[in-house]
């Protein structure tokens, strides 16, 4: 069983931008695209710790503030010549509310 | 447990050691590096070009804080290592003990100090590291300085040719009867030493040295033949001897070099040594190809791979800016062999083969190298040249029939032709790269192959291959589109932002084809400062387009928090501000308070959802922004003036008040720092700002295309105004057509450099109704723009940016 957690309205968090979730796991960056889709990755770049959600976002890709490092919002992957990934989180978008996945990471922080 | 490897040595060989490392075995190791020097590991091989001003040290790091942090290497530089102790298993370094499971000694060499009276004296200096050539520029910027270098080597003509080009009087004094006795045959040693002459070089072959002369200070080196030249500066670059002391305090055998066996172990099973200090196969190498070679095997033996390493031959190039010099393999006379040499004096070009059965054993080239990594590739390969023996000093084009044509001689190098030889890097990789990666410019290449990034003296070669792979779609001249969404250059997109009408980015996209959907995080910041300034009033900011300082108008930190720094007009203050400055820092429990160097002050360590209170705070004391985050105005930096100083000659202190009030708020391609000093003393050192101004008897001297960061640059001259109204009109003019040209992110002097000061004299100062109209768009464009962004905040706006959207943890309680 899964239960999701409402954690805002869609329009809690602006077009191309991002805003932060405080959870034991430490904070976790929720996504807008320009397209209306969300996404849910560690706010945290595995390269220098700059905080992902205040970055620029473009397409589903966002570019970290601090060293322009490019990660995709889809995969958690970092994109172009750098290695590394963030974790990222399960996300449902029903009648306008985001909601988490609870059970993952209830799971993360226990592992 | 991760194992402990303690590298001694932070130079080029043990960097690629530990490159090839953490990309094998991530993890695997927990590195301790020490290194002599205080700094980490950069490009040595690049000393030269820093040392003739061409490059600068920050261009040649190769690893940088954030790579050795990235990795968790413990950097112990500056830290010189005294023993190895070698039951105990531990290293000492300043009586600190560190304990290894295998060790890594990469000492390198030590310059060859010959054993001549004075080599001590004070001015005497070997060319090894980057403080031997910041001792050498320092001698140099004295006028009339002369400089005797002792070897006439690679590294000894390197460093003459560099301090020659800084003007300084140069002889090279050099034992043997020609230069460069190793890599050149006589004819062309005689051929480069002509070259040197011309650019006002001595040199002084068959020198015996006798005496450095001196009293503390070197002053002249004297021979044997009675020869004495004077000497601020004597460069010693007579060779090397690897650094074995350490190896041989601890009992590891050691020969000329510490001792190694094909997979770079020592006597000693744990320990490896790598690089010039060691020797292998009764060889001590000194070229980086084969260091780097070291590097690859010793990173393997590490995680337990047995790679053996093979020694292959090198060419030698010097990098001297206008000198082309080629030679490889054996070119000595020997009585089986034969040679075919071919010279063009006027051209100053010489070519030489030599050759052993009709293969090629060695070549030396001087003038023209076109021919040289074909001719090594011959080499290699033993090719039979019989065949072509009649046209093979032609080189590659003659001797397939084909045109002279260079591209094509680049075309037909066979796909394991040799183009980096720093980097062993072979003809096909390159291309495989350019095709299989879609790479399409110099620094793709460099950085996905590493091929001429390191001497870089293969450059030419590797563009050719560039050309060559894709044709028309490499064109270096091209304009620099302004990112990869689209193909236009900054000009381009500026031009058409005008003439379609274009006001939204959206549009700008739709209109001008952008390939991204929604842009990248360059292209979406310049094009909104394109917008914002071509439409003041009209087009509306796009905050997501900004970066994050400018989004929440303060400076990020590296750990997160931000840093406050309210506007104080011409660095002018009074105890009011300076008490809600107090106030705010210790209501917020702000760690530092720091005096900037634009005569403010910075609050640092402020939290994120703590800055519309701060701001509030200082808001009611009546302070705003000083936009210290902002691609825009920052500050206008002053002197006290007539009002205070016995020098000054005008108020300065009041113009910058009255020039930062005007000025305030607007948007600028890149930073924009003023300043005006009250008299030509400069205490508000106006003379490296983006605009500065000098105040004099007779009115104010403006200057601009200043810089003082990662370049320094003195400003020059735009022209001199009679009174303050005259200065403050020409300054924003100036601004104005700055703010109409600039490309995002480029400073006044790179702008002054790209469009020449002409141009811009012509517009600002020469022709006063094009400053008129300048000027009064700029005050146009200042209606909307001085609005304090902390207030706007305090009351509201962009709430969403200062919290955090929701707690899951107080949720699930509550559930």
């Amino acid at each position: 069983m899964t239960d999701w957690i409402d954690i805002g309205a869609l329009a809690d968090v602006p077009s191309r931008g991002a805003r932060c979730l405080t959870t034991p796991l430490g904070k976790i960056a929720i996504f807008r695209t320009a397209d209306d889709r969300v996404f849910a990755i560690d706010d945290r770049c595995p390269h220098r710790g700059g905080p992902l959600s205040e970055g620029i976002v473009h397409g589903a890709q966002v570019t970290c503030p601090l060293h322009n490092w490019v990660f995709s919002l889809e995969t958690g992957e970092a994109q172009g010549a750098d290695a590394g990934a963030v974790r990222t989180y399960p996300l449902r978008l029903h009648d306008n509310r985001i909601l988490i996945d609870a059970q993952t990471l209830r799971a993360r922080s226990a592992a | 447990m991760a194992e402990k490897l303690v590298v001694i040595g932070a130079g080029m060989a043990s960097g690629r050691m530990l490159e090839h490392l953490f990309e094998t075995a991530p993890g695997r190791f927990d590195v301790t590096l020490f290194g002599a020097e205080p700094r980490g590991n950069y490009n040595r091989i690049m000393l030269s070009p820093v040392l003739a001003g061409e490059k600068q040290y920050r261009d040649i790091v190769t690893h940088n804080e954030d790579w050795y942090a990235a990795h968790e290497v413990h950097c112990r530089f500056g830290r010189t290592v005294t023993k190895i102790d070698r039951q105990a298993k531990t290293v000492f370094a300043d009586g600190v003990e560190t304990p290894y499971d295998r060790l890594v000694i990469a000492t390198g060499s030590a310059p060859f100090i010959p054993p001549i009276a004075g080599k001590d004296l004070h001015g005497v200096r070997a060319f090894r590291d980057l403080d031997d050539v910041e001792a050498m520029v320092a001698v140099a910027r004295r006028p009339g300085a002369s400089a005797v270098v002792i070897g006439g080597g690679l590294l000894g003509l390197e460093a003459a040719a560099a301090l020659r080009g800084r003007g300084m009087e140069v002889v090279v004094l050099h034992l043997a009867p020609h230069l460069m006795e190793r890599q050149l045959d006589p004819a062309a040693g005689y051929l480069l030493r002509r070259t040197l002459e011309s650019r006002g070089i001595t040199v002084h072959c068959k020198a015996q040295t006798k005496a450095i002369v001196g009293n503390g200070r070197v002053e002249a080196v004297a021979l044997e033949d009675g020869t004495v030249y004077p000497a601020d500066l004597v460069v010693m670059a007579a060779g090397i001897r690897p650094e074995t002391r350490l190896a041989t305090d601890a009992g590891i055998e050691v020969a000329r070099g510490i001792v190694v066996d094909d997979f770079m172990v020592t006597s000693d099973p744990d320990i490896l040594a790598l690089g010039e200090c060691v020797e292998h196969g009764q060889t001590v190498y000194g070229l980086v190809a084969p260091l780097y070679d070291m590097a690859r095997v010793a990173a393997k033996t590490l995680v337990g791979e047995s790679v053996p390493f093979m020694p292959v031959q090198t060419a030698t190039q010097l990098k001297v800016t206008g000198v082309s010099l080629y030679s490889v393999g054996d070119f000595a006379d020997a009585e089986d062999r034969e040679e075919i040499v071919l010279r063009d004096a006027a051209a100053g070009i010489y070519k030489r083969v030599v050759l052993k059965q009709d293969r090629v054993l060695g070549a030396v080239l001087y003038g023209d190298t076109t021919d040289g990594a074909w001719l090594f590739d011959l080499l290699k390969r033993g090719v039979d040249i019989g065949a072509m023996r009649d046209t093979l000093i032609y080189g590659q084009n003659h001797t397939q029939g084909t045109t002279a044509d260079p591209l094509a001689a680049v075309a037909n190098l066979p796909a394991e032709a040799e183009i980096c030889g720093c980097n062993g890097v072979c003809k096909s990789t390159i291309t495989s790269a350019i095709a299989g990666k879609g790479l399409t410019t110099l620094d793709d290449v460099r950085a996905h192959t590493k091929a001429s990034a390191s001497c870089g003296s293969c450059t030419g070669l590797v563009e050719k291959l560039l050309m060559a792979t894709l044709g028309d779609r490499y064109n270096p001249s091209a304009i620099q589109p302004i990112c990869g969404c689209t193909e236009l250059g900054h000009d381009e997109v500026r031009r058409m932002i005008v003439a379609q009408d274009l006001k939204s980015i959206p549009a700008v996209m739709q209109e001008l084809g952008w390939k991204t959907s929604c842009g990248c995080a360059k292209c979406r910041p310049a094009l909104n400062y394109y917008l914002v300034a071509t439409w003041p009033g009209e087009y509306e900011d796009d905050g997501q387009s900004r970066f994050i300082n400018e989004r929440v108008h303060a400076n990020i930190q590296k750990d997160g928090t931000y840093s406050v720094v309210p506007r104080m007009f011409g660095g002018l203050t009074n105890a009011a501000e300076l008490r809600a400055i107090a106030d705010v820092a210790d209501k917020f429990n702000i760690p530092t308070v720091k005096v900037t160097g634009g005569q403010r002050i910075d609050l640092l360590g402020v939290r994120k959802e703590d800055l519309p209170a701060v701001w509030a705070d200082l808001n009611r004391a009546g302070m705003m922004s000083g936009a210290a985050y902002a691609k825009g105005l920052r500050t206008v930096k002053t002197c006290v003036g007539s009002d205070w100083c016995r020098f000054g000659t005008q108020d300065s202190t009041g113009l910058g008040v009255r020039i930062e009030k005007f000025m305030w708020g607007s948007w600028t391609p890149a930073k924009l720092k003023l300043a005006v000093s009250g008299c030509p003393r400069n205490c508000a050192e106006a003379t490296c700002k983006d605009i500065g101004v000098i105040c004099v008897d007779s009115g104010y001297e403006i200057h601009f295309g200043g810089a003082a960061g990662l370049e320094i640059r003195g400003t020059e001259v735009l022209c001199h105004a009679a009174s303050e109204d005259e200065t403050v009109e020409i300054i924003a003019a100036l601004t104005q057509l700055y703010r109409e040209q600039g490309w995002y992110l480029e400073r006044i002097y790179k702008w002054m450099k790209r469009v020449g000061t002409d141009s811009i004299k012509a517009q600002v100062v020469q022709d006063k109704d094009r400053r008129r109209q300048l000027y009064e768009r700029f005050v146009h464009s200042q209606t909307f723009a001085q609005v304090d962004p902390w207030e706007e905040r305090v009351n509201g706006k962009d709430a969403h940016e200062f919290a955090a959207m929701a707690d899951v943890q107080l949720m699930q309680a509550a559930e």
